[in-house]
């Protein structure tokens, strides 16, 4: 109750924020946008170099002939850089591939490019063609080695500034972030501090502000995302910076973190989604950076597009919500809802909180929104790191925790929640337990993943849903940056040996902990973390989420007692225990079927390939080697009270990050807790804990019994499925098939009809009146008979109707 | 209106140029065309001396019919016209719908004209006018003295005019230039 | 003078008139056509000579002017006409519809 009096009387003031005066917060929203206009100014400077130098037109004294030679060999670094992407496939654009079901398929039509590339270099004279001139000069498969593709000559600065701007405005932003951070730790305000910088939106009634709300829940998601963010910045220094648009990539990396700290820092739900529109542009145009390939550019274009549908309810929600409420900064709207002007349960605060989930469903891609991201693995590997792991998808979610009071006022919405982050997981999973691509099996579990997120704050645990959040940060960046590690390395070693073979297939892996020590390190510790093994950090995440449940089904949560459907909820909430333990158990598995096949067992890669094999350089090892420790000591801030010989050993510092939250996410509990009756303490057993343990526990050792020797030995040549249950679980239950028929074919239908009417009947109806001008024209024109005779007629018959008008006849 | 003899010869002079005009205006050989046209000039030059302009009469004769005619003659002539095995006149329809024109001309005009007309502006009016001036200067001098006195510079220019056509009629029927 | 009423030589005056009217709409020959346009100035002349008793003496005079006119006019309009035959071989007014549509 003390909160809620608290928040209630925090109205007036809400800079009245206990002595927390936060040292230039708006440094952490502006730096990455300086770096964003920084490195978005180098991207221009490098465009315009690599435009092709055009001869003189017309010049007859021009000599032709040697302009081949001169850019064949150029003596100007940076032309020759960008010429290098001008009409080459770059290696690494075979990211965006699929494994398809052979694991070694032959790409007929990229070998007809590169030879069609090589000929045509030797005929052009043109200096258009400076790409396949460059390529000529080297050999005829030019478009494929990426690394004996690197052109003579020092970098030019285009790309060698990139990589100290954008990790430096991350890391500057990230060490204010930390500044605040400790000010907050030391001055525990229980309101947040708002300040607005200007007035944005000042209409009629709705004033918004372009406004900063720093507390204990966006300082906690500032942090994930500056810190999350300059490693994975790190890593794409070494990861991307041979690639010709560099500079451009790491723009939008910066545009990207400037969004989505706009998104967690924002005080209101307009600038919340401004960043939130943002962060889905950002995310376009990382999906797609390599869009000379259709299939990333469409992939790009199904994101924003299903993100879109879920931006339509975060709109809708926030019209209900300022129509119902008249405000839309989060105080208000918690004075709002705490004052009792909606009814608590009613269809206006149940409509608003759906509509908010849809839009979340879009951004964190739970069902039916989430076939975007398994698609949106066609961008580099460290934007599937960064975005479609740590910090994007995880918007929706900081929305549902943020809205925390609008849920608890709302617990059939909340119950809607839930259940579907529940079904999400369960779903997804199974899906990942046939992908053969390495990197789809990272984003399945990441779907499943938020799945379970979902699952957290919908029963009302926020905090331990933005626990997992922050763990689940730590362990899926570390997966995809170390599956990155792993595609460069195969990449390398595939192209040096002209193979045109799946790099990211996991049949042509196998053992390669011994070539990437360092990337095994780390992948095998976030494996653990995510397969929920103490004491990594997935363990006490996952287990306090299943832990929710089971307490609920036991009566020990404010929804237990709710009807949804007809159905208690304490018997739903014991259904979503059983579907996040399968789903549980099935990350387990699937995760360590990714790790044997990648890892373990004898290289098929090739004998050749072998010996490219390589781990990369400090810039892509240093980020995986803290990302790894993260995900061991993680999980160590918030260890509850009762789990067993942790809490004895006194590792952790007790629920550290639920005492943290409590000033964000409490009143939302006790909102609800205020509307059912006093619930028994209930007493939490340890039975979940030992569950969990042995969930992860079984699904790693069930995928070390089944993936024999006998059968890695044989997965070079493995079938992509066997039987129909595999069959559909690897055409990921034929969902995009499904939308196809029911969506997008209809609407395609439907363009196609309203193009024929507009062409046929719209046009027609204006070429009818040009038509019928012209008629007029052709008709009176014939009037002007050219005889003198007529025109003398004429006349006269004018002069006549003339005067005669004046003097009636 | 009492029934004079110059009435008489007016009605009969204003017979003969109707009547010349319209046999003008329908005959197929340009040469009857002219010579009818000259028979219309002869009978107007008539009218003008029954009405007292005696000059303007007798320049009607020497001018019109007999140097604007030759004129068209020498031309006819020259180009030998007249041998065409069609008729260069337009068809029935055309004849109907100038006939119609040519009467609602004549309606219009007599309608305007046939009713009272006001009195002239200005100017010193009436016959006693005109017959006080040929007293005095004469006949010619009617129009000679105000030709020369108020009407000077129209005459100098219509004399450039004549020049300015002399020329202008030389240089265009010119084979070479 | 007065002897005869002015509205007879005014009706006179346009029945010549709406003569060469007539005229300059059926007529193709051009030089008959021009022969027309002299009848309708010849109609006008007699329109002026006819007031002239009562308007005053400039009736005469400006009747004096038309007829110098109308030589000038004459005498240029039948050399362009020979111009034009020595190009056409014809004076045919239907031959020079260059106005046409």
């Amino acid at each position: 109750m003390l909160l809620l009096q608290e928040a209630a009387a925090a109205a007036g003031h809400a800079a009245g924020s206990g002595g927390f005066v936060p040292v230039l917060p708006w440094l952490i929203v502006a730096l990455p946008l300086l770096g964003f206009a920084l490195n978005g100014a180098l991207s221009i400077v490098a465009a315009r170099r690599a435009l092709p130098k055009l001869p003189p037109v017309g010049d007859p004294s021009y000599d032709h002939h040697d302009d081949g030679h001169a850019l064949a060999h150029a003596a100007a670094p940076a032309h020759a850089y960008a010429a290098v992407g001008a009409g080459a496939v770059e290696p690494s654009e075979q990211e965006g591939h699929d494994a398809g079901t052979d694991p070694h398929p032959v790409d007929a039509a990229h070998h007809a490019s590169s030879d069609a590339h090589a000929h045509d270099a030797h005929l052009a004279h043109d200096a258009y063609d400076a790409g396949a001139a460059h390529d000529a000069s080297h050999d005829a498969h030019a478009h494929d080695a990426h690394d004996d593709h690197a052109p003579a000559g020092p970098k030019p600065s285009t790309h060698v500034l990139p990589s100290f701007i954008a990790p430096g405005v991350m890391l500057a932003a990230f060490a204010v972030a930390v500044a605040n951070f400790l000010r907050m730790r030391a001055a525990a305000p229980h309101q947040p501090w708002v300040h607005s910088y200007w007035d944005w939106m000042p209409v009629g009634n709705l004033h918004v502000g372009a406004a900063l709300q720093l507390d204990q829940l966006s300082m906690l998601m500032a942090l994930v995302v500056t810190g999350v963010g300059s490693l994975i910045h790190v890593f794409s220094v070494g990861y991307m910076k041979e690639d010709p648009g560099y500079p451009r990539y790491m723009a939008y990396l910066n545009l990207f973190c400037f969004f989505m700290l706009t998104l967690v820092l924002g005080a209101s739900y307009p600038v919340m989604f401004v960043g939130w529109e943002g962060v889905g542009l950002c995310s376009y145009l990382l999906i797609g950076f390599w869009f000379k390939e259709k299939a990333n550019a469409d992939a790009g274009k199904k994101a924003f597009i299903v993100n879109r549908i879920g931006d339509f309810g975060f709109l809708v929600a926030m019209f209900l919500l300022f129509w119902n409420t008249g405000a839309l900064d989060f105080v208000g709207v918690n004075q709002a809802l705490l004052g009792e002007r909606l009814d608590f349960a009613g269809p206006v605060v149940t409509w608003i909180a759906l509509f908010f989930f849809l839009g979340a469903c879009g951004k964190s891609a739970q069902i039916p929104l989430y076939t975007w991201l398994p698609d949106a693995m066609a961008g580099p590997t460290p934007v599937s790191a960064l975005i479609h792991a740590a910090t994007m998808v995880t918007a929706g979610v900081y929305l549902v925790a943020r809205s925390n009071v609008l849920y608890a006022m709302a617990p059939a919405a909340a119950l809607t929640v839930a259940l579907v982050g529940a079904l999400t997981a369960l779903f997804a999973a199974s899906i990942g337990l046939k992908q053969w691509d390495i990197k789809k099996v990272l984003a399945y579990s990441t779907v499943s993943q938020l799945g379970f997120m979902f699952a957290a704050v919908g029963m009302g645990a926020y905090a331990s849903g933005i626990f997992h959040l922050m763990t689940h940060a730590f362990f899926k960046a570390c997966l995809f940056l170390g599956s990155g590690a792993v595609i460069h390395a195969m990449h390398a070693a595939l192209h040096a040996t002209h193979n045109p073979a799946d790099a990211q297939d996991m049949r042509n892996m196998g053992g390669l902990r011994k070539y990437l020590p360092v990337t095994f390190g780390a992948m095998a510790v976030s494996t653990l973390a995510i397969a929920g093994v103490p004491p990594f950090a997935g363990f006490f995440s996952k287990d306090e989420i299943v832990g929710a449940a089971w307490k609920g089904a036991a009566g020990g949560s404010a929804l237990s007692g709710v009807e949804f459907l007809g159905i208690h909820g304490s018997a739903w909430m014991m259904a979503i225990g059983v579907l996040l333990s399968v789903a549980a158990f099935m990350t387990a598995f699937y995760m360590g079927r990714m790790m044997i096949y990648t890892f373990f067992g004898a290289n098929r890669t090739g004998d050749e390939e072998r010996k490219h094999l390589h781990e990369g350089d400090w810039t892509l090892t240093l980020p995986l080697i803290l990302l790894g420790f993260l995900a061991v000591v993680g999980g160590l801030v918030n260890v509850e009270e009762h789990v067993p010989l942790v809490s004895a050993f006194n590792f952790g510092q007790g629920p550290a990050l639920h005492h943290w939250l409590e000033p964000v996410v409490g009143v939302g509990q006790e909102l609800a807790e205020r509307h059912v009756e006093r619930l028994p303490p209930v007493d939490p057993a340890w039975w979940p804990i030992l569950l969990a343990v042995g969930i992860g526990l079984g699904g790693l050792a069930l995928a070390w019994a089944l993936l024999s020797r006998k059968a890695l030995g044989d997965a070079a040549t493995e079938p992509a499925y066997r039987g129909g249950v595999e069959k559909a679980l690897y055409n990921k239950w034929y969902v995009d098939e499904a939308y196809d028929a029911a969506v997008v074919k209809p609407v395609q239908g439907l363009s196609r009809g309203f193009a024929r009417f507009d062409m046929g009947v719209v046009d027609w109806l204006v070429d009818l009146f040009g038509r019928l001008s012209q008629m007029f024209g052709i008709a009176f024109g014939r009037l002007q008979t050219g005889q003198l005779n007529t025109y003398a007629f004429v006349l006269v018959v004018g002069v006549l109707i003339v005067l005669g008008s004046f003097v009636a006849l | 209106m009492q029934i004079t003899f110059t009435l008489i010869l007016f009605l009969f002079f204003a017979a003969c140029a109707i009547g010349s005009a319209l046999a003008m205006v329908t005959r197929r050989n340009p040469v009857a065309c002219a010579m009818w046209l000259i028979g219309t000039f002869f009978s107007v030059a008539a009218i003008y001396t029954l009405l007292g302009a005696f000059f303007i009469g007798i320049v009607q004769i020497l001018v019109y019919a007999g140097a604007i005619m030759v004129l068209f003659l020498f031309v006819i002539m020259l180009l030998n016209l007249g041998h065409d095995y069609e008729d260069d006149i337009r068809g029935t329809g055309w004849k109907i719908m100038a006939g119609g024109a040519a009467l609602l001309v004549i309606a219009f005009l007599g309608r305007v004209f046939g009713g009272e007309l006001p009195r002239p502006l200005g100017m010193e009016a009436g016959p006693q006018a005109l017959a006080t001036s040929a007293a005095q200067n004469g006949v010619v001098g009617v129009i000679g003295v105000p030709l020369y006195t108020d009407f000077m510079v129209p005459l100098q220019a219509t004399a450039i005019l004549l020049l300015v056509s002399v020329v202008g009629a030389v240089v265009l029927a010119k084979r070479k230039v | 003078m007065n002897e005869i009423p002015l509205s007879y030589s005014l009706g006179v005056s346009a029945i010549l008139f709406a003569i060469g009217v007539a005229g300059v709409v059926v007529r193709r020959n051009a030089i008959v056509l021009f022969m027309c346009v002299e009848l309708m100035l010849n109609a006008v002349n007699l329109a002026f000579v006819a007031l002239s008793p009562y308007a005053g003496v400039q009736g005469q005079v400006f009747v004096f002017f038309v007829i110098a006119v109308a030589a000038a006019e004459a005498a240029v309009g039948l050399a362009i006409m020979i111009a034009v035959f020595r190009h056409r071989e014809s004076l045919d007014m239907k031959n020079f519809s260059l106005l046409r549509w």
